[in-house]
C-alpha cells in the first residue's frame, strides 16, 4: 500500500498532526524516558517537602501533617536565613559594583592580558571550593576581625559568583552591536557617563539581570566555601540545613529544605525566564 | 529647516595602524560649505578611515590636520566636533523607541522637552515617517531603520553629516528610492555632506564632487562627469565604469589594429586608445574605422551589451541602443566617437 506522502505535502497546516501520528512510536519512547528522569530527579525534592510538613516521618502519613517543623526552623534558625539573604544581597550590590564594569573593561581591551584576566576570573570556579577556602583563610585570616565577620564570607561568595556576572554582561555586550551604539551616541554628543547610563547599561540590561540572579542563586546556596569560611556566630542557610540533618530530626532538615526552596525556586524560575528571553 | 554648511579641511591626514598598516596615506581634501562629497573606491582603500578622522573617531599620524570652517579640531574627539553621523548598521539605539532616537542628541544637549518634541515632529514629517514615532526600533524594516538613522543625525542640526555606507544593507529597488530621498534631502538642508560608499552609481547620483580612494590614497577629486570623463589615473580609468582599450602602433597620425587602421592625432610609437562603451558605435562600413566580430549581444531592455573581438584578437564592449538587430558572429563596422577620441587621446601603454 502506498502512503499519501503528496496529500500530507501539499496540505500544509492541515496536516500538521500527521507527522506526530507517524512519529508516534518513538515519540512515546522520549516521552516516556523523559517523565521517567523528571520523576527520577523531583522525586527525593518532593519527598524531602512532603517530609518537612509530616508530624513524625518514621510513621508516615498517619501521623498527620504539621507546619510546626517549619515555624520551628523560621524561629529558631531566622539568623542564618537573614545572613544568607543578606550575604546574597550584599554579593549582588558587589558584582555589579564590580563585575559590571570588569565586564565593560573586558570588552573594550580587546588584548591578550585582557583575555588573561577574563580566564583567570574563572579560576575560582574551576578550583574546588575548599581549597579556595583555605588560601582565604592562610591569606586574611589574621587580618583583624575579618575572620570572624560575615564580610568573610561574602568575599568568597564574590570570588565564586564574579565570573558568572562578568560572562553573563560580557555575553551580551558581544552579542549586540555595542560599540556601533556607544560610536552612535559619541557622534550625538553624548560624554563616557551619558552613554554609560543611557546606552550601554539599559542595552545590557537582560546579561545584568540573568547575571544578578545567577549570582543570588549561587550566593545563597553555595556551601563548599562556606563551610570552611564561616563561624559559629556567622552561619549561613545551607551550612544551618547541613548541620539540622546531621544533628536534628529530619522533619527539621526538611522543614529547613522547604524553606531554602520558597527562597531560591522563583529565583530559578526567574532565571529560566530571563535566559529564554535572551533567546 | 535649512541649515548652513560649513568647509572641511583634511591636511595630510595620514593613518598608520598599531599594527603597521597603512590605512591612510597623507590625504588632503577641501570640501566646501553645503557640498556634498563621495569617497568612493573598493572595501580596504582607506575611505571608512578617512571619513572616521573627519568624524572624530579615528586621529590621523603626527601632521595630520583637520579642520572645520577653518578652526583646528584634529584632537577634538567625536563628542566635541558637532557632526551629525549614519551608519552603515543603523546603529539605533535598541534600548529607545523612534522618538527616543531621534530626540537622543537633543537631550545630551539638554533642549527643552516642549523643544525635542517639536524638533522630533518636524524630522519625522521631513523623512516621512510620522506613524513611526512609538514604535519600537526591532519592529522597523530596513529603509524604515535609515529613515531614522537620518532623522537622528540630523535632529541637533549639525552642520557636517557623515554617511558610512548607509545604504549597502537595504536590497536593491529600496536603495534606488532612498538615494533620490537622500539627495533630495541634501539639498533641502544645504549641509555639507560625506558620504562613503563602494557603488559608483550612488556616488554619482548623491555627490557634487567625488573622491575616487585606492589603497589609501586619493586617486583624483572631481565631478561625476569629469571622474567618468576624464579619468586621471589607471586605477580612476580601471574603476569607474567600463573603459575599452584599444592598443596599437601609430605611425604619421594613424594608428593601425590589426588590419585596420584609425586615423588619430598622437606621436609615433605604441599607443593606446581609451574609450566608454556607448562611445563605439556601429557603422555602415563607408564610414567605420575599423571592423569586428559580435562575440556576444546581451538584451537588457534599455540598451543590448555586445562584446567585440577585433580582427588581432583584441576584446572591446560596445553599448548599442535597443533597438539595434546584430547577431552573435556577424561582422559589423566600428566607429569611435571623434570628440570621445579627442577627450582621452592615446595614451603610452
Amino acid at each position: 500500500m502506498r502512503q499519501p506522502v503528496s496529500v500530507v505535502a501539499r496540505t500544509g497546516s492541515d496536516s500538521l498532526p500527521r507527522p506526530g501520528l507517524r512519529r508516534g512510536l518513538s515519540f512515546g519512547v522520549q516521552l516516556f524516558i523523559t517523565a521517567l528522569l523528571s520523576v527520577f530527579l523531583i522525586l527525593p525534592v518532593l519527598m524531602s517537602i512532603v517530609a518537612g510538613f509530616t508530624a513524625n516521618y518514621f510513621e508516615g502519613w498517619s501521623s498527620g501533617l504539621t507546619t510546626a517543623w517549619v515555624i520551628k526552623v523560621l524561629t529558631e534558625y531566622h539568623a542564618s536565613i537573614v545572613l544568607s539573604m543578606q550575604i546574597a544581597l550584599a554579593c549582588l550590590a558587589c558584582n555589579l559594583l564590580i563585575g559590571v564594569p570588569a565586564a565593560y573593561a573586558l570588552f573594550r581591551t580587546q588584548s591578550r592580558f585582557g583575555r588573561m584576566i577574563e580566564e583567570l576570573l574563572v579560576m575560582p570556579v574551576a578550583v574546588p571550593g575548599l581549597a579556595t577556602s583555605l588560601a582565604l583563610i592562610i591569606t586574611f585570616g589574621g587580618w583583624g576581625d575579618l575572620r570572624q565577620s560575615w564580610v568573610f564570607i561574602l568575599i568568597g561568595h564574590l570570588l565564586f559568583t564574579l565570573p558568572f556576572m562578568v560572562r553573563s554582561v560580557l555575553a551580551v555586550m558581544s552579542s549586540i552591536d555595542l560599540n556601533a551604539f556607544e560610536e552612535a551616541a559619541r557622534s550625538l554628543g553624548a560624554s563616557f557617563w551619558h552613554r554609560m547610563f543611557h546606552i550601554v547599561l539599559p542595552n545590557c540590561a537582560s546579561g545584568i539581570v540573568a547575571g544578578s540572579l545567577m549570582v543570588v542563586t549561587l550566593s545563597l546556596g553555595e556551601f563548599n566555601m562556606t563551610l570552611l569560611l564561616h563561624t559559629p556566630l556567622t552561619k549561613t542557610l545551607p551550612i544551618g540545613l547541613a548541620d539540622a540533618y546531621a544533628s536534628l530530626r529530619i522533619e527539621v532538615g526538611s522543614a529547613y529544605t522547604v524553606v531554602f526552596f520558597v527562597l531560591i525556586v522563583p529565583l530559578l524560575i526567574a532565571l529560566q525566564r530571563t535566559s529564554g528571553r535572551g533567546r | 529647516m535649512r541649515s548652513d554648511g560649513m568647509s572641511v579641511s583634511v591636511v595630510n591626514c595620514a593613518r598608520t595602524f598599531p599594527d603597521g598598516t597603512h590605512a591612510l596615506h597623507g590625504c588632503n581634501l577641501d570640501i566646501s560649505p553645503g557640498e556634498t562629497i563621495a569617497l568612493l573606491g573598493p572595501s580596504g582603500c582607506g575611505k571608512t578611515t578617512l571619513l572616521r578622522i573627519i568624524a572624530g573617531l579615528d586621529f590621523p599620524d603626527t601632521g595630520g590636520r583637520v579642520t572645520f570652517g577653518g578652526v583646528d579640531v584634529t584632537s577634538d574627539p567625536v563628542e566635541k566636533r558637532g557632526v551629525g553621523m549614519v551608519f552603515q548598521s543603523y546603529a539605533l539605539f535598541p534600548n529607545m523607541d523612534v522618538e527616543g532616537n531621534i530626540e537622543y542628541g537633543l537631550r545630551v544637549r539638554n533642549v527643552a522637552r516642549d523643544e525635542r518634541e517639536q524638533r522630533v515632529t518636524e524630522m519625522l514629517a521631513l523623512m516621512r515617517i510620522d506613524e513611526l514615532r512609538y514604535r519600537r526600533v526591532d519592529q522597523l524594516s530596513g529603509g524604515q531603520r535609515q529613515r531614522v538613522a537620518l532623522a537622528r543625525a540630523i535632529a541637533a542640526r549639525p552642520r557636517l553629516l557623515l554617511l558610512d555606507e548607509p545604504l549597502t544593507a537595504l536590497d536593491a529597488r529600496l536603495r534606488d528610492d532612498l538615494r533620490v530621498e537622500i539627495d533630495q534631502l541634501l539639498r533641502t538642508l544645504g549641509i555639507t555632506a560625506i558620504y562613503v560608499t563602494h557603488d559608483q552609481a550612488e556616488a554619482m547620483a548623491l555627490a557634487d564632487r567625488i573622491a575616487v580612494m585606492s589603497k589609501g590614497r586619493i586617486e583624483q577629486i572631481g565631478t561625476p562627469r569629469e571622474i567618468y570623463e576624464t579619468p586621471e589615473t589607471p586605477f580612476v580609468t580601471e574603476f569607474i565604469g567600463t573603459m575599452n582599450r584599444l592598443s596599437g602602433r601609430v605611425l604619421n597620425g594613424v594608428m593601425s589594429v590589426g588590419t585596420d587602421s584609425i586615423t588619430i592625432s598622437a606621436p609615433d610609437g605604441p599607443a593606446s586608445l581609451l574609450f566608454r562603451p556607448e562611445d563605439l558605435q556601429l557603422v555602415a562600413a563607408p564610414t567605420a574605422q575599423f571592423s569586428a566580430t559580435v562575440a556576444s549581444a546581451l538584451y537588457f531592455g534599455d540598451h543590448i551589451r555586445l562584446t567585440l573581438t577585433l580582427s588581432n584578437g583584441q576584446m572591446l564592449t560596445a553599448k548599442a541602443p535597443p533597438r539595434t538587430t546584430v547577431a552573435v558572429g556577424e561582422r559589423v563596422g566600428c566607429m569611435i566617437v571623434a570628440s570621445r577620441l579627442q577627450a582621452l587621446g592615446a595614451l603610452p601603454t
